[in-house]
Order: structure tokens, then sequence, then C-alpha cells
């Protein structure tokens, strides 16, 4: 291996192979390590939608992708430094993400003629076939020499070959100068009571793969990252969909309401029900409703019985749930709806990132059905986003759209570990009774109704689907009494604008180019926008998290641009909203469908052309 | 018991009950608001704690005239909407109104979901075996044959039969009245209120308009009633006619009805009914008896204790709540990996 001495900025490694070989598992241990030590991170899993396809087959291939670096690292990069290619599928899957000065590190033992036909190469030469010939390719026999490590081992040949992911990241930790301490706490942890003999194997193996690279020269720091950048203070790693889950459970304990969440399973938002399940300690209860409209309808129920609900789905959940959605618009319960947005339409591409259900969460309901739209943009601000989120259900009784995607979901990076007394309060509008009977669409100044629940004396009243009378809440049909609800619901949502933050730009206030986003994307473009501006280009980048309503001063930001390209995952969805919001400006469009994030690189070529 | 002194007029609510005139749904809002003062008392329930939640349908307005609490849904969620409010907070008594259509066409997967879990509801399945609101059209419980706006030839779709229907989820509480057994009605709902559990009471119901006299072959009149229906009661023997001398004996695997004193039965060969018996198979086999082979069976049918889903996720709430480290969110936040820049 080439011998680099210098210390680097930052580096990408993408461990790959079947999925049935753990690289989600080295490639999460492997990031956990260079977390720990320091470093900041961002994480990329890309797995197939099936279990298991086809051993062997490029579309088995399972991929882990990590960004470190000593400062800030704010996407997983576009292509890598290193590739760790357990057979020759995942060779095949990844020869287009490689930098051109790339190491790879293949398992010699996997280019068997039997492999390499089920990748479908037509040549009994993987590399030279991928025009890799030139490149420093390092063909170890790791399957081999995990066996051989295990020598002594009594478990069966098919479970000595199972902990080959471990001696891949033995070599990578040797390689970055990490300590192999953490995997095997992680390895202790998982089996040392259970399995005692699988979990000393895996152990062996990793020390096998860390002595395997020093004793063969594979160079200790080439690619040693120094941390240094982070502020002060107590971290840990977080991925979107867990930080999702914490932020409800936190503006649950803020708001002294009990955390409800129905749901049912769906790729890749089925972590945040996952997560809720495990802390019941703190009050959470969990259904995992029959259906995504049951997930929904009990979360509406929980609701309306004085919890704080939630529920937890993609897009093709977010369809389903509609209707009841509209019901809780009506009965104007609390309620936050996450979509974890994926590739549609239809089933789509269930493991791949899109932002293509902005449309659907503004408007995919019948009727005039206003609901605030919040989205994240980042693995560890989806905890700031899902309580914000719950902080406006709460506080405006309203359900409020909260929307993710794939890639934040799955993706980590390091977080600084927040205090909940710096945390703002939440203050939901309790009924107090009073003389009379309850008035439940009585109003504050705000146009929020009092949430009142059974089991609260002296408040009973009933509520639901059909339009009410705007004074008494009773059944109405009244045409004009209509009108005055149509119009109340909405100037209650815009009225959210006031109690949310003022839109930022990064970078200076005029120019030539502003570079808007929203959401999951906000990674990419910070980093193409920063190497522009860092060229002296006229670039600014405002990056939007609250999409109904949007924020106040938008409308200025705007105006101090010669042009505005709204860069979005989908065809063109919020670049449409906007121009249909502020129809002053033009709006041009960069869009990208291909179920993966952006690249660095594709903006920078883009902006570029832009300012040319 | 409580006395909460409460009478039918604590549970009217001040709104206009806008249903047909003689529909059967005026009888069992009736029923369900003289029950309710006796629920009160034996749940120990004070007036706040009863929710009426319901779907679409003529049946599910039943909630306006209910002066409880009381959430109108939408078309077939009834029961996952009282689910989300049961388990949010189980000290509530919570009541659902659904018709044919909403509980076992649209809402079907919700309703026998309910009864999987058996979550503590009682659900009042209000069946005129037709759509009414929408003014016509044939029901999943519709007689097959029948000639209806959305049928004109006559409807090829066999009816479900919801008794078959919830015992074979393994409901765990099964009862049928009919409109006219006002008093019937009353008792099987505070039977209902008590049984833990999914409890589920089909009220046959008449619609005079779309559907007139469904139910009429065995439940016009009085007379007819006590001739063509039977009324089971736990621990009784299975006895029914004007004089009570015919009743149900198990011929093989089939139910016969015989006459007391013909044919050589006495009335030791009668079967008891046996409410409480884990096993389904006779439960399943009294709610099928259709007129005219048989009696059609009122009362309750299945009424079984098994664990509810409600006070189990509460039981696990209060023993992970016990024995975890993590007690507030700043435990949760600072547990496992963390480290210090």
């Amino acid at each position: 291996m080439e011998q680099k001495t210098s210390l680097l900025k930052d580096v990408v490694i993408r461990f790959s192979g079947d999925s049935g070989d753990g690289m989600q598992l080295t490639g999460t241990l492997f990031s956990e390590t260079l977390a720990l030590s320091g470093n900041a991170i961002s994480t990329f899993p890309d797995y197939p939608a099936e279990i298991r396809a086809p051993q062997g087959t490029v579309a088995g291939v399972s991929g882990f992708q990590v960004h470190f670096g000593s400062t800030v690292v704010n996407n997983p990069g576009d292509k890598c430094d290193l590739l760790v290619a357990m057979n020759p599928a995942a060779l095949k899957a990844n020869a287009a993400f490689l930098k051109a000065d790339a190491t790879i590190i293949v398992d010699a033992d996997s280019l068997t003629a039997d492999n390499i036909a089920k990748a479908s190469f037509t040549t009994d030469d993987p590399i030279s076939e991928l025009n890799l010939s030139g490149r420093n390719v390092i063909v170890a026999r790791i399957t081999t020499m995990t066996k051989e490590a295990l020598a002594d081992s009594t478990l069966d040949n098919k479970a000595k070959v199972k902990c080959k992911n471990m001696f891949a990241l033995g070599i990578c930790l040797y390689i970055t100068d990490r300590s192999t301490a953490h995997a095997h706490d992680y390895i202790n942890n998982k089996f040392g009571r259970k399995n005692p003999d699988v979990a000393a194997a895996n152990n062996l193996v990793i020390e096998a793969g860390y002595n395997y690279a020093a004793n063969n020269h594979l160079s200790h720091n080439a690619y040693a990252v120094e941390p240094q950048g982070l502020p002060k203070g107590k971290y840990r790693t977080i991925n979107g969909n867990v930080a999702t889950a914490w932020g409800f459970i936190a503006a649950s304990e803020k708001s002294g309401r009990p955390l409800f969440c129905g749901s049912y399973p769906i790729t890749p938002a089925t972590v945040i029900l996952e997560e809720l399940a495990k802390h019941k300690s703190l009050g959470v209860k969990t259904v995992q409703a029959e259906d995504e409209i049951a997930g929904i309808c009990t979360a509406v129920g929980a609701a309306y019985a004085g919890n704080f609900a939630v529920t937890t789905t993609s897009g093709p959940g977010l369809s389903l749930k509609s209707e009841a959605l509209g019901l809780a618009v009506m009965a104007e319960l609390p309620l936050v709806v996450v979509d974890v947005q994926r590739g549609g339409p239809s089933t789509g591409l269930p493991t791949k990132t899109e932002q293509s259900d902005l449309l659907q969460a503004l408007y995919g309901r019948n009727g005039e059905c206003p609901v605030p739209v919040i989205a994240a943009s980042s693995p560890s601000d989806c905890f700031h986003y899902a309580f914000v989120a719950s902080k406006i259900a709460m506080e405006h009784m309203t359900p409020v759209l909260l929307l993710t995607d794939g890639f934040i979901a799955n993706s980590s990076e390091a977080w600084a570990i927040p205090q909940m007394a710096d945390m703002p309060t939440i203050t939901p509008p309790i009924a107090v009774a009073g003389e009379g009977d309850f008035m439940p669409y009585k109003r504050d100044e705000r146009l929020v109704r009092s949430w009142a629940f059974p089991g609260m004396a002296n408040l009973e009243h009933r509520i639901g689907g059909l339009e009410k009378n705007a004074a008494t809440g009773n059944i109405s049909y009244d045409p004009a009494n209509h009108a005055v609800m149509v119009a109340t619901r909405a100037a209650k949502v815009a009225a959210v604008v006031a109690d949310i933050p003022e839109q930022s730009v990064d970078g200076d206030s005029t120019g030539e180019l502003l570079v808007v986003g929203w959401g999951g994307t906000r990674g990419h473009i910070a980093s193409a926008v920063a190497k522009l501006r860092e060229e002296g280009k006229s670039v600014a980048h405002c990056h939007l998290n609250y999409i109904n309503p949007l924020p106040a001063n938008l409308a200025q930001i705007f105006a101090g641009y010669k042009r505005i390209v709204v860069c979005e995952l989908n065809a063109g969805q919020a670049a449409a909203y906007l121009q249909g919001q502020f129809p002053q400006f033009v709006f041009e469009r960069y869009n990208k469908v291909e179920g993966q994030p952006f690249t660095v690189a594709e903006l920078v070529n883009m902006f570029n052309e832009k300012l040319n | 018991m409580a006395e909460y002194r409460y009478t039918p007029e604590n549970f009217k609510s001040d709104q206009q009950v806008k249903w047909c005139a003689g529909c059967g749904d005026h009888a069992v809002l009736n029923a369900v608001q003289r029950a309710l003062p006796e629920v009160a008392d034996a749940l120990d329930k004070p007036h706040e704690k009863f929710v009426f939640v319901s779907g679409i349908g003529c049946s599910s307005r039943f909630i306006y005239y209910m002066k409880t609490f009381g959430f109108h849904t939408i078309h077939g969620r009834a029961a996952a909407v009282a689910t989300g409010v049961k388990v949010a907070n189980p000290d509530l008594s919570v009541w659902v109104c659904t018709g044919d259509g909403d509980s076992l066409a649209i809402g079907g997967n919700h309703f026998i979901h309910a009864l999987r879990r058996n979550i503590d509801l009682n659900i009042v399945l209000f069946n005129n075996e037709i759509y009414g609101l929408t003014k016509g059209q044939y029901s999943p419980t519709t007689k097959l044959g029948t000639v209806t706006k959305t049928s004109p030839y006559g409807t090829v779709e066999h009816p479900f039969n919801p008794g078959e229907l919830a015992i074979g989820a393994k409901g765990t509480f099964f009862a049928r009245t009919v409109d006219a057994e006002v008093m019937l009605t009353k008792e099987l709902l505070i039977e209902a209120a008590k049984h833990r559990g999914t409890s589920v009471v089909e009220a046959l119901v008449n619609c005079m308009i779309f559907n007139n006299k469904t139910h009429a072959s065995f439940a016009a009149d009085k007379a007819t009633r006590a001739e063509n229906t039977i009324t089971l009661r736990h621990g009784e023997k299975m006895l029914f006619g004007k004089d009570m001398n015919r009743g149900l004996v198990l011929d093989g695997l089939k139910l016969k009805v015989v006459t007391v004193g013909e044919d050589g039965y006495t009335l030791d060969d009668i079967l008891t009914h046996d409410a409480h018996a884990e096993d389904t198979t006779l439960h399943c086999m009294l709610a099928a008896m259709k007129y005219p082979e048989y009696p059609v069976a009122l009362g309750v049918i299945r009424s079984v204790d098994a664990p509810c889903y409600d006070t189990e996720v509460e039981a696990q709430v209060q023993s992970v709540k016990a024995a975890s480290k993590i007690q507030c969110v700043d435990d949760l936040l600072n547990s496992g990996e963390t480290f210090v820049l």
C-alpha cells in the first residue's frame, strides 16, 4: 500500500459485501469507533430491500459508507478512498464510486469462477474487466485467514466463515490507527453471555485482521484523520430514526402528556416504532396496529383521550392515513405524523431515499385540509424537529406532518447531547371546567381550541368529522358557517408562523445565486456551496425546515439574488410550491429522482453552470 | 358497589334524535341510556369516564344523542380509534357504536383485530342488513338473493353472521338481542360492560325504509319471538317456545330442535348453556342458528375470561418502570455509548 504520511482532512471508506456478510454491523462498529475517538462522522447504509437476495449477485450487495473528518462532515461522501469488497458482486456494484486514487481491498477467496459468474462478469478477471488493474488493489485471502485464525475454535466451518466481516473490520481499524476496544466491547456485550464461543471467535478474528494489516505493512496511518474540530462536550452517535423517536419522548416529558405511538411496520420508518417500543419506563405506549389506517386511528383516539400521540410511516402508508389525518384536522387534535420518505410511487424503492412526498404532505387529503409541515435535515436534527413538531401540534391543537427521508433516517452522525433543562417548555391548552356546557370549538386569540379529554368532569362533549357550528361545535350544514370554519382552520395553521424562527441563509444576503434546498439534502448542498464560496463564487444557501407555514422573511431573502435554484430529490415539488407562494420570483429547478442522495460533485458542477 | 344515583336523563344530550320514525336504533339508544346508571354503579365509574366512539352510518350518529364524551370518527375505524382511547386511558369505559357495513365491510379488519387483542371495549353492532345512510345498498350481512339498489337482480354474495365472525376470531364475549326487547338489550349491555375484554352485542334492528321486516320472521312480535328465538342464559337449559317445552340437543355434530316429552326426549337430554366454556365450537353453532330450521339465539352466547390488552400494556409499563435504569429523558440521552471531547 502506498504510504501516506501527512494527516488527511477527511476520508471515505465503503464496506461492501453480500447482504448476509454483516457489512452493516462492520460499518456501524467502525463508525462508532471513529466517533468515540472524536472524529466527525457521517454514515450511509445502502442495502437491498430483499432480506437475502440471491447470494453473490449484484442485487444482493449491501454497502455501508462512512465519511469521517477532523472537523465538520455533513454528508457521507460521494466517492470512497477505500473500498472493502467481500465478493466480485460488491466490486462490480461499487466500481463507479471510487475516487481516482482509491484503494481496494478484496477477499481473494471470493474470486471463484462461480462467484464471478454470479456477478455477471463476462471474463474470469473482474479486476481487469472493471478497469481497476492500475489501481491500488489488495487481494487478501480474508476467508482463509479467518478460518486459520479459528483453527482451534469449536465453531463449525459455516460459523467460522461468518466471522470474516470482523477480519475486514480489524484491517480498517489498523489502517486508520484506531483501537479495537470498542469492537471487542460490542462483541462481548452481544454474545459474551449467551454464546461465549461466538464471542471468542469474533474477538480473535478482529485481532487477526488487525495483525494481518500490521504484518503486511499496510500503512498504520494511511487513513488517519486527527480529530480536532468538534466543540467540547458530551457526544454520542445517533441516526435519524432514533433521534426522531427520542424527540417525541422529550416532548412528552416536557408537556407532561404520556406518549402514544400507533404504527404499522414500513421501511424505512420501522425503527422509530421499534425504538419507542423499548421505552415503556418513560411511560411510552406503542400499539403495533393491524394496518396503516389503524395506526393513525389509534393515535387519533389516544390524542382524543389526552395522550401526546404520534404515528410513523413512509409514503405508501401516508396515502392510507390521509382520511384519518383529515379527521384529526377536523377534530383539531394534536398529532404528529412522521413520513420517512422513500422512492415512490406505489411500493417504489423501499430502501432508497427520495423527497417526493412533499405535495402529498401539503395537499394529499380531501377537502380544504391544511396541516403544518416540517422537514428535518440531518440525522441528529431529527431530534430537534420531532420536538418542535410535537410542540406545535400540542400548543396549536393540530396534526403536524414531519418529513424525514430514508437517507437521514438510516445515516448517523456524532451529536452533542442536549440537556432537558435547556429544552423549551410545551404548554398544551388543557381545558378547565367552567359554568355551563363545555364549548369544544371556542378559541383563543391564536384560534386554538382547548383540549378536554374523557375522565375530566363536567367537560363532556361530542366531536367528529362532520362540519360543526363555529360557536357551539354541534353539527352544522349551514353554508356560511362552513365557509367560516374552512377559513378559520386555515388561519389557525397560518398563525403557527409566529412560533417558527426566521429563515437564515449561509452566505451573503445578496449575490448571483441562491441555492434553496429543504429537508435531508442539507449536508450535500452545504458542502457544495461551501466549496464554491471558498473559490470566491457569489452563491448562498437557504435551507428550509418549515414548509407550512413558510418563514415570514422568505420573500425578503429571495429578493437579494439574481437567480434562485431549488434543489430537491423529486421532480420539482418544492419549486412548484414556492412558485405558487411567490409568483414574483423565478425558481429554477435541479432535480434528481434516482433513489440516491445528491453528490457534492454534481451539485458543484450544476452551480458552476448557473454561475457562468 | 358505588351509588352515583344517575338516571337515564343524565345520559341524554340536548340534540334532536334524527333517526327515522320506527327505526330500531331508537330502542337501542333507550336501552343504553337505561343501562348506564347501573353500569356506572357496577363498575364504579362516574359519568365523565364514559366514552362513545362511532364510525359512519345511521347508527354511528348515536354518540350525538349521548351526554357523555363522544367521538364520531370515520367510516369503519371506530374500533381502531376506540383502541387508542382505551390504551391511552384504561380507566375509561369505552363503547363503540357501529353498523353492519361500518364494522364488517370497510372496518372488518379492525373488528377482528380488536377481538384478537381482547381490548376492553363494548361494541354495540347495529345489524339491519342494509346500508341505510347511503339509501339502500346491500351490506355484508344482507341475505343472499336480496334485491337492493346495487343488487337489482338479487345479491350473489354470502352474508357474514357477526356471531360466527366474532367467535371465530376467538372473541371473549358475544351476545345478541333484537330492537324490540329493550329490557333484554339493557341486561346484555350491562353484562357486556362488566366483561373485561372485547364485548360484542349484536342488536338486530329494523330499517323501516330500506330493509323493512328483515328480522320479522322470528322477531315481528312477542309471540313470534317466543316461538322462533331462544334466549340463552348461562347454567340454564336451552329451552324456548311459549310453553318452554322445546329445546336444543346435540345430534352427532349438529344441533337439533326437539320437544320435551316427544320422541323419547326428556328435560335431561336438553343442553345446558355454558357461556364460560373456553372451546368455541358450541358457541359458534348457537350463534349460527338460522330461522326457520332453528330458533335464533339471543342472550349472552359466549363470555369467557382472558387477559385484556389494555391492562397487559399498563402492567408492562409499570414493571419496566420499576426495573429500568432509564427514568427520565436525560437518562435516555446519556444511556449507552457516549464520549466526551
